[in-house]
């Protein structure tokens, strides 16, 4: 079962409703604009709750998508470079959220820095098709495992805490 | 100066050493223009032929005209790409786009001095190397994409040797997302394919034989897991996402690329779904009725055409288990059900074998909304383009 805090983060999310994915012209416009707006409550949320930790923006076509996420560990702020494409099987499939900058560094992610989901996230996600949108991957499954991860990573060392938000030379 | 001459010699040199790194040293396999069932040992097609003197198969020399496109390269696709070339099938296309890495050494097929090579160019070379009749191609893209989806269809659509689709397609891909992405695809195009699954825990696996509109497809339930007798809550999945097994894989390769040659060549029975518990050496087979419910239109639509087609005369076969459609439960809004734990009322109406369950239920009529407390998005008086402006500034717009 997901945790209460995730739980409660994801029901203040607001829930779409346009089931349409990028291969639906006119539709996905409109699901693309109730992507925005679910995705600027919720980040006008976190900012309320002093936990804010993305910003993302997509291409013309809304199926590309980056930006940066950011996760705090005692008092230094760790930013990373987020990336993902729209599937064409979206959203009955929720997009896969990738971290490049740590492709290879964790075994908890896929090729391309695809970060590994837990076990809750596709029974949820299939039980709320079409109402749940990038926000609420990114509330039930970025934030979370940034969450797990990212302490982990500091403490052994594989990511250091860098002065400026710029891209480390690797 | 270097000349013409200097630089083609120079060429050759590179090649040699070329070949030398790869191991291409010994004698290379000539291509053959017709399968002869002569026992000679020059001829590798003899042991296959023997299958048509046997009598198992009428004519085994028909797998030449054949088309099949494998989508995955990786742990099953490999092997089952390698099972084909060797059978002497017409002409392969490979899908992937992934790399070949020191990591994919627990797998059969690839080799380390591959290491940094796009698997699908990696296997073309192996594969043409090991049986020059087969045609190959080689696509290095996901397929997942909107354009490269598109690109994808069309290659289904017009693969074969003669222009037209495919055989048949195989997915030994390893994720959910491109199980989807191939389902809507192949149930567009009415194209037959198999799917098929290893589990990330490594001990179960399984193939699936979709005739879109005859049998479930990949979308009418949720997946089937094959019961592993692992209690769940003991299994640990703490700092790795997935683990992986050369025998399981291998064995589902086999398992896929047997019920592939009795589907193209037509011999045997194919199974619809066969699964693979590797702890208890258990195999449940079943076959899958589709769901009128079925999420994909085009299954749908599928379906509609094969009932109006006159129904040919039911073959008796053991197993007749089919998959009832999932019934509602009563959950609505954001559902937040323990996954771990499967409802009562959906589980007694699922026909599915024993040893056989899904990975997760949803509820058929979600379409309503109301336990949330972020209610559902409201009508917005901005335009998409000034939503989006929005989204990058690090202020955001007033709550709309
Ligand atoms: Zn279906």
């Amino acid at each position: 079962m997901v945790d209460e805090s995730t739980r409660k983060t994801l029901s203040s999310i607001p829930l779409l409703q346009t089931k349409a994915g990028p291969r639906d012209k006119e539709l996905w416009l409109n699901r693309l604009k109730e992507e925005y707006q679910a995705l600027i409550k919720y980040v006008q949320n976190n900012k309320e709750a002093d936990n804010d930790w993305f910003r993302l923006e997509s291409d013309k076509t809304g199926t590309y998508w980056f930006g940066k996420c950011w996760y705090v560990h005692n008092l230094l702020k760790y930013e990373f470079d987020l990336e993902f494409d729209i599937p064409v099987t979206y959203p009955t499939t929720a997009p896969e959220l990738a971290l490049p900058g740590l492709d290879g560094k964790t075994a908890k992610m896929y090729r391309g820095g695809k970060i590994c989901l837990t076990d809750h996230f596709k029974p949820l996600w299939a039980r709320n098709v079409p109402r749940f949108g990038i926000a609420h991957a990114m509330a039930l499954g970025l934030g979370p495992w940034l969450a797990v991860e990212i302490p982990d990573l500091i403490e052994k060392g594989v990511i250091t805490y860098q002065e400026k938000s710029e891209e480390a030379d690797k | 100066m270097t000349t013409v001459e200097e630089l083609k010699k120079k060429v050759q040199e590179l090649k040699a050493k070329l070949a030398l790194t790869q191991g291409n040293t010994g004698p290379v396999r000539q291509k053959i223009d017709v399968m002869s069932s002569e026992v000679v040992d020059s001829n590798p097609y003899s042991r296959l032929m023997a299958l048509k003197r046997m009598g198992i198969v009428d004519n085994y020399e028909k797998i030449r005209e054949l088309s099949v496109a494998v989508v995955g390269v990786g742990g099953v696709g490999s092997v089952t790409a390698e099972m084909l070339t060797r059978c002497g099938i017409g002409k392969l296309i490979l899908f992937d786009y992934d790399k070949v890495e020191l990591a994919n050494m627990n797998r059969l097929f690839f080799q380390p001095h591959q290491a940094g090579l796009s698997k699908v160019d990696a296997a073309a070379a192996t594969l043409q190397n090991i049986n020059p009749d087969v045609t190959i191609d080689a696509y290095n893209y996901n397929i997942t994409t909107v354009e490269n989806f598109q690109k994808f269809c069309d290659t289904i659509k017009t693969g074969s040797l003669t222009g037209g689709p495919v055989d048949v397609v195989l997915s030994c891909v390893d994720n959910f997302e491109a199980r989807m992405a191939i389902n809507t695809a192949c149930n567009e195009l009415d194209q037959k394919w198999f799917e098929s699954g290893v589990s990330e825990n490594a001990v179960s696996g399984h193939i699936q034989f979709i005739i879109p509109g005859e049998t479930a497809c990949f979308a009418c339930a949720p997946p089937l897991v094959v019961a592993s007798k692992i209690d769940e809550k003991t299994l640990k999945r703490e700092g790795v996402c997935a683990a992986s097994l050369p025998t399981t894989m291998g064995i589902v390769a086999g398992f896929l690329v047997q019920n592939t040659l009795k589907y193209l060549l037509g011999f045997g029975t194919v199974t619809h779904y066969l699964g693979y518990s590797a702890l208890t050496d258990f195999f449940p087979t079943m076959s899958l009725k589709p769901n009128p419910q079925c999420d994909d239109s085009f299954c749908r639509a599928r379906q509609t055409e094969f009932q109006a087609r006159p129904q040919p005369v039911e073959v008796a076969t053991e197993v007749t288990e089919d998959l009832a459609p999932v019934h509602a439960d009563n959950e609505w809004g954001i559902c937040l059900v323990d996954e771990n734990v499967p409802e009562e009322e959906d589980s007694t109406n699922l026909k599915l074998t024993e040893g056989v369950q899904l990975a997760y239920t949803v509820p058929v009529d979600n379409s309503t909304p109301e336990s949330s407390t972020g209610g559902a998005v409201a009508a917005s008086e901005l335009s998409l383009e000034e939503l989006m402006q929005h989204l990058p500034d690090w202020k955001l717009p007033p709550l709309i």
